[in-house]
């Protein structure tokens, strides 16, 4: 029997509600409930290692004033700091807690194609995060090994937590690895096989190009890290050398011979560098969404967005190694990283461009989700920039291993996407909750967020420039460090816990709202996109009662002329569209823009 | 609206800090003006960019900020815009990675000629060695690293008999000569980098890196490590010194080659009786230490730390400080060793001396000081027996002596002349324990070992 798309099957298959609270919110095989497990869980975590930076910064602002923290325990913040926010906090939030819960309702399926999978993702993902934070509390603590987690350090003594910490770390990884695979897989089959009728590829919101190219990268990336992490774990409890030449340690030679340490860096880099655009790529598509309604206006170059989407997915296989200029690999390597680290440049310049457009001749709500979408323009342009130096091999030089990389990536990869999953959180929290949140809270997230990050990173970059190393318990005294650097290092810290601290007005606005907040109704922005159409609102189970939606258009037939509202939602038909009074008689050109030569669905079979 | 201005704001605001703001490049003292001058092309394309999109998009917020009745325009592309702001850009970029390859191609390629220096790191200390007359350095066996053999030099491979070795952080190198640094650790990765020479790269051990420049500046500059090390990676402190040709060669002839110290006979403990008649008035007959005379046990020490102190005393590194007053002491006291034999002779003499401990004089929370004690185990040891080619021992020493040195590390009293590295990398540790008490703590779990 040939193979039939599921939205084109004559009789859908039963859904089986569940029935118990166990059912239907712990082992909860709905989408939605497992995003929001996944997102929960994920917040938690980043709440531990946002309290981790604030130790960091209170030892860099204020060295020799808090007893308790040590070089080890110094160390071992920084590791658990990156490792938590960059691959348990961002890449959980934005696939397992986003693509959970956006995935179905913007291509109008039920749910994911394989539920059962999705929901052994998130309680496989959720192990992984209690052997992560149980390093913690073995004798010896978490590794501190820096999250790179370089061998040969990261598994010699003189490294905190060189024995069960950085074991338990690898495991961590490991489980991490297999709950990212199983979602994946899930998020990757779902857009490309249970779209609803009439959503073609080049009609998906970008969110889902977003989310979709992001989830390809990670299942091309992550097994480069999982078998690095193999390797590191034979290294230690089984004495093999992949990582591990002659050496010494703590006065002693050593039995291992032959390995290389630049191997692993190679290995951990093509997955870390595809790993920036695994949660970057995300933050490209939500954050278009959210410019795109809140602005009333189509998303500006929709198609050159998405080839630029899958630019840079491609090109950041190939860009790896700039993370390695002074590793001490061959030297000539870095012509070629270089050249392809500037060419991904344009595409990205591209995007940024194509945001501000859209706004250009919009008709601006600056709503709170709005306001962190802008906010993020403005600091992924200076991140993306200050990527340009470090990009540029010879300039890596004096910058590499300084603030001025600190500075660089917590803006291009830290504040950046974080600006867009709480702009994201904004936005959709109406629908997810059926609740309004507290405008005036949101706002003043916002702006203490924005101001008090940039204060935080832009002086960093200075520091950078001065040639103040990273990684440095303690800068002591260092002959070309003038003490002004210590004054700005203490307002940086400063910035940070004031930054730190407001990130609760968030958690108490989502919370208290849920039962103050007002009723928002199905569509509160006026958004086009499938899940704003929910005949329910938060979605019920199986999302959509007893008919799949029908999309007739692109997702951002937003002000179209001649029609009487200023945007047309992605399921309605042509002959629905309500007209202006004044144009009746003209022929709205809508809902063909982005399917001209897109006749054709996934499977090559006519769209309805 | 407000947005607008706060991204106005913002932009103008970035732009008077960085010309404004203090905190700028670190004045250069290296041929890698082009570098510089690489970051300043980058600087202002970039620069152009953050401005003009920046402001572009506040701009956009003011005019086309919702009025009712307002409507956006329905423009989904313009592909001519597009087509022209990617050749724009790209170009952009073609002018700041041209000049970057450029610039690079010539770190790549070492000039001609180039002296040469090998920069040994290992946790968490540096030493050098030069190629010595034939120009080539020895081999080098990882498996031959030891206190006698710090370098690891094959002993029979004739390249490797006038190689100049330089157990120390500081060395000297030529101005205005190209400089070839060939980079190798003993254990994990480090890296060399001189701030104010703008090149660093990594050490990898089981390979061997390099980088070069030409030191433009007469002065003494500071190594840092740049690559994570382990626990004591800020305290990983090296000295270059950028000396006249002439000065530099001499400082080269100065220092002893491989063949040369494997020449030296070992000391010769007979000889040294003679000598440590001196010492025995203040340490005791046994060397084990007279607290009443501020001299502590010396007998079971390492003698590599106990030579290396002797030299600090001698040359002024340690034993200088107006406040020290002890150290103060024992500086003429050292120089009654004149030779590099005579010394060897008395450490030698002081390792046939009974080892007995040293009675514990200090109390404190020994649980709170093993706690502490994690830190320094990883330089001393587990049980403070010292590691050989790292850090002294400490347990069974005079206790008395260890809580007054890590006062005078703290302090700066030790460990404050900038040519003394290790002792500002025991300095640097020495802030882990934030007052008196954590010391006493330290001192007496030290007691227990």
């Amino acid at each position: 029997m040939a193979y039939v798309a599921i939205a084109d099957r004559d009789h859908e298959q039963e859904l089986h509600d569940p029935t118990t609270f166990i059912t239907k919110y712990i082992w909860s095989q709905d989408h939605k409930v497992i995003a929001i497990q996944y997102s929960i869980t994920a917040m938690f975590v980043g709440l531990v290692a946002l309290g981790l930076s604030a130790m960091m910064r209170l030892q860099l602002g204020f060295p020799d004033s808090f007893s308790f923290i040590t070089p080890t325990d110094y160390y071992q913040f920084i590791t658990m700091h990156g490792m938590i926010m960059v691959i348990f906090l961002l890449t959980a939030l934005f696939l397992g807690g986003f693509g959970n819960y956006l995935i179905p309702l913007m291509i109008g399926s039920r749910d994911m194609v394989f539920p059962y999978m999705n929901m052994m993702s998130y309680w496989v993902y959720l192990v992984s995060v209690i052997v992560l934070l149980a390093s913690f509390f073995v004798p010896g603590g978490a590794t501190g090994a820096g999250w790179t987690l370089y061998p040969p350090q990261a598994i010699l003594p003189g490294t905190p937590g060189s024995e069960l910490g950085i074991l338990l770390m690898l495991v961590a990884l490991a489980l991490f690895i297999v709950a990212f695979t199983m979602g994946g897989l899930n998020y990757v089959t779902t857009i490309l096989q249970a779209r609803t009728r009439g959503m073609t590829l080049m009609r998906m919101p970008l969110s889902l190009w977003g989310i979709f190219m992001a989830t390809i990268l990670g299942l091309l990336a992550f097994p480069a890290l999982f078998v690095s992490a193999v390797m590191m774990t034979l290294d230690k409890v089984a004495g093999t050398s992949f990582f591990m030449p002659a050496i010494l340690s703590m006065g002693e030679t050593m039995d291992h011979e032959g390995g290389s340490p630049i191997l692993f860096q190679h290995l951990f880099w093509f997955f870390g560098h595809p790993e920036v655009y695994i949660v970057a790529l995300p933050a490209f598509g939500l954050v278009s969404d959210l410019l795109s309604t809140h602005a009333r206006k189509a998303i500006f170059g929709y198609r050159m967005m998405v080839w630029a989407i899958l630019a840079i997915g491609g090109l950041s296989f190939i860009v790896w190694a700039h993370h390695m200029y002074v590793s001490g690999m061959n030297p000539y390597f870095g012509f070629f990283f270089a050249t392809t680290t500037l060419i991904i440049a344009v595409p990205t310049a591209i995007k940024v461009y194509n945001w501000v457009l859209t706004l250009w001749q919009g008709n601006i709500r600056m709503t709170v989700p709005m306001l962190f979408a802008i906010g993020f323009i403005f600091t992924f342009t200076h991140g993306g920039l200050t990527g340009i130096f470090l990009g540029n091999v010879v300039v890596d030089l004096p910058l590499s291993d300084t603030y001025f990389v600190v500075a660089h990536f917590h803006m291009v990869m830290g504040v950046s996407p974080i600006l867009v999953v709480f702009g994201s959180i904004y936005h959709w929290y109406p629908k997810i909750t059926g609740k309004m949140f507290n405008q005036t809270l949101g706002k003043l997230h916002f702006w203490i967020t924005f101001l008090g990050t940039y204060a935080i990173y832009l002086p960093m970059h200075y520091l950078g420039f001065l040639g103040v190393p990273r990684r440095y318990y303690a800068m002591g005294d260092t002959e070309f460090m003038p003490e002004s650097a210590f004054t700005l290092n203490q307002g940086i810290t400063i910035s940070a816990l004031i930054v730190g601290a407001a990130q609760f007005i968030f958690l108490y606005n989502i919370i208290v709202s849920l039962k103050k907040g007002k009723d928002a109704g199905s569509n509160p922005w006026e958004a086009t996109t499938l899940e704003w159409q929910t005949p329910d609102t938060p979605p019920k189970h199986g999302n959509w009662g007893p008919e799949l939606p029908v999309v007739h258009r692109w997702a951002y037939d937003y002000s179209v002329p001649g029609c009487r509202d200023d945007f047309i939602p992605q399921n309605m038909a042509p002959d629905d569209v309500p007209m202006a009074a004044d144009s009746v008689s003209q022929s709205p050109d809508v809902g063909t823009h982005g399917s001209e030569g897109e006749t054709d669905g996934p499977d090559g079979e006519p769209v309805a | 609206m407000p947005l607008a201005i706060a991204l106005i704001v913002l932009v103008v605001g970035s732009l008077l800090f960085h010309f404004l703001s203090p905190w700028t490049f670190t004045p250069i003292a290296s041929n890698w003006g082009m570098i510089d001058a690489t970051i300043n092309i980058t600087f202002w394309v970039t620069g152009v960019v953050f401005v003009a999109v920046n402001i572009f998009m506040a701009y956009a917020i003011i005019r086309f900020r919702h009025r009712d009745g307002a409507r956006a325009k329905y423009e989904p592309e313009n592909k001519k815009l597009e087509l022209w702001l990617t050749v724009i850009t790209t170009i952009g970029v073609a002018a700041m990675l041209a000049p970057g390859l450029f610039v690079w191609a010539k770190f790549v390629n070492v000039p001609e000629g180039a002296t040469e220096i090998e920069a040994v790191g290992q946790q968490w200390q540096w030493s050098y060695r030069l190629p010595g007359e034939d120009g080539t350095f020895g081999t080098i066996d990882a498996k031959l690293y030891s206190v006698e053999n710090p370098f690891g030099i094959v002993p029979d491979d004739p390249n490797g008999q006038d190689d100049v070795l330089i157990d120390d952080a500081v060395v000297h190198i030529p101005l205005g000569e190209p400089v070839l640094f060939w980079l190798r650790s003993k254990d994990v990765l480090h890296n060399f980098t001189v701030a104010q020479f703008r090149v660093k790269m990594d050490l990898v051990p089981g390979l061997v890196t390099y980088m070069w420049l030409e030191p433009t500046k007469v002065g003494e500059y500071e190594v840092l490590c740049e690559e994570l090390c382990g626990v004591a990676h800020h305290a990983m402190r090296g000295r270059v010194v950028v000396d006249e040709p002439e000065d530099y060669q001499a400082w080269v002839n100065s220092q002893p080659t491989f063949a040369e110290i494997q020449a030296r006979p070992a000391g010769d403990p007979v000889l040294g009786a003679a000598s440590y008649a001196v010492c025995a008035a203040c340490h005791g007959a046994q060397g084990e230490g007279i607290q009443a005379l501020n001299a502590p046990k010396l007998s079971g020490q390492d003698p590599r730390y106990l030579k290396k102190q002797l030299r600090k005393y001698q040359t002024g590194l340690r034993g200088a400080h107006e406040d020290d007053t002890y150290g103060r002491q024992m500086a003429p006291m050292a120089s009654t060793l004149p030779t590099e034999a005579m010394i060897d002779n008395v450490i030698a003499y002081i390792g046939t001396l009974s080892d007995t401990d040293a009675p514990a004089t200090v109390t404190g929370d020994a649980e709170h000081g093993a706690e502490l004690y994690t830190v320094c185990s990883n330089c001393h040891g587990k049980d403070g027996q010292g590691i050989k080619m790292n850090a002294p021992r400490q347990a069974g020493m005079s206790d008395w002596y260890l809580l007054r040195q890590l006062e005078n590390f703290k302090a700066g009293i030790r460990g404050g002349h900038p040519a003394d590295l290790r002792g500002k990398q025991m300095g640097l540790m020495s802030q882990t324990l934030h007052d008196e008490q954590a010391m006493k703590d330290v001192v007496a779990y030290i007691n227990t070992l």
